[in-house]
């Protein structure tokens, strides 16, 4: 067991794992053009045009990149409110 | 057989380009094809002291485009090797002096008569590059295991496939085992991983690189050198056979695992 904790902490503070981490980040920038800001700007207004027809829940909606091999795509995981019964009732 | 024009090109200076096309141009020349590298370096003139013909220079490749000789006295033949041809690069001019088209009107001009054409690009994302990759059918990036070197790798595979250029094909240059073991050094899978490109082939650090290099003499000539036979085998997988890649990594099953990742990645 101690030899298996010993080895995840190695493995994240070895220099390769820190290259690699770091790499995954800035390529996905680098390819992109789009800024940790850029993407929280694009959030705000994202949030902004949806919820003029719908009601999410705003704090939920997350929009990451996903890369598939060098394909790179945006995904926005935006929640909707679920409708208040409180018409019906 | 129509010739294939290569392009060797990797955005960062100094990883290997100019070695890796004497070597792999060198490897498949041994099985007798016919065929002619070109140096691209206009100004950084390189290839022919890599492969020892330095001395023999009369024209070089600004010449012919300027019209001052004809394509074939610009071609300077290597006795070592049945059919193998360098066009050097001019040492005292720019890359403005040959354009994209005047590479791809050259490039037109062997096809017929040749199996291979290598192409040495110069470093960078300019004119030199542009220049190296327009005639190219195939593009070939090599890289070291090093943040920059993959940085710059990844920018330019980009370039490539914008030009239309592509899929570009990988090859990891001074792979070091004993750091990649101790976790000092990307691992191939690694650089593989970020890349997501087509694996060629992977060369280790190797003394003998210098040292024949020293001599004039391609790396891939010596039968004992690992570097040698990593570029005889990248010649063989270039000539479409399979060939296993060399167990670089301590890390057992590194080979299924880079397996693994080309048939998921349709290599
Ligand atoms: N596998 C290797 N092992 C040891 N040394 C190597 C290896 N590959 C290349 N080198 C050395 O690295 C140096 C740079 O190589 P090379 O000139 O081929 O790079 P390059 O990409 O063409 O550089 P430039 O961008 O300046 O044209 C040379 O001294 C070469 O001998
Ligand atoms: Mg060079």
């Amino acid at each position: 067991m101690a030899r298996i904790i010993d080895r995840i902490l190695n493995r994240q503070t070895n220099s390769a794992y820190q290259a690699k981490e770091r790499m995954k980040l800035l390529l996905v920038h680098d390819r992109t053009n789009l800024s940790a800001k850029v993407l929280e700007d694009l959030k705000d207004e994202l949030i902004g045009v949806i919820s003029r027809h719908v009601e999410i829940d705003e704090k939920a909606v997350r929009i990451e990149i996903s890369q598939q091999g060098r394909e790179q795509r945006l995904i926005a995981d935006i929640p909707l409110k679920t409708p208040t019964r409180r018409r019906l009732g | 057989m129509p010739a294939k024009v290569i392009t060797i090109t990797s955005g960062k200076g100094g990883v290997g380009k100019t070695t890796a096309t004497a070597n792999i141009a060198a490897a498949l020349a041994t099985s007798g094809a016919k065929v002619v590298c070109i140096d691209a370096d206009i100004g950084l003139r390189n290839l022919d002291v890599v492969l020892g013909l330095e001395n023999r220079i009369v024209y070089d490749l600004v010449d012919v485009v300027e019209g001052r000789c004809r394509l074939r006295q610009a071609m300077i033949r290597d006795k070592r090797l049945p059919e193998l041809y360098l066009i050097p690069a001019a040492q005292t001019r720019d890359k403005s002096a040959v354009s994209p088209s005047d590479m791809v009107r050259l490039c037109d001009e062997l096809r017929a008569e040749y199996e291979w054409i290598l192409i040495d690009s110069p470093a960078g994302i300019e004119r030199g590059f542009r220049n190296a990759i327009a005639p190219a059918d195939m593009s070939i990036v090599i890289t070291n295991p090093e943040v920059s070197a993959v940085r710059d790798a990844d920018r330019i595979i980009g370039l490539i496939e914008a030009e239309e250029k592509g899929p570009a094909r990988l090859i990891i240059n001074r792979i070091k085992p004993e750091m990649v073991k101790k976790g000092d050094m990307l691992s191939a899978e690694d650089v593989l991983e970020l890349l997501a490109i087509e694996l060629l082939g992977l060369i280790p650090e190797d003394e003998e690189v210098i040292i024949s290099t020293n001599r004039g003499v391609p790396v891939a000539l010596d039968g004992k050198s690992r570097a040698g036979q990593a570029f005889r085998n990248i010649a063989s997988r270039l000539r479409g056979e399979k060939v296993p890649f060399l167990e670089l990594e301590d890390q057992s099953g590194i080979l299924s695992q880079i397996g693994r990742f080309l048939r998921r990645g349709g290599g």
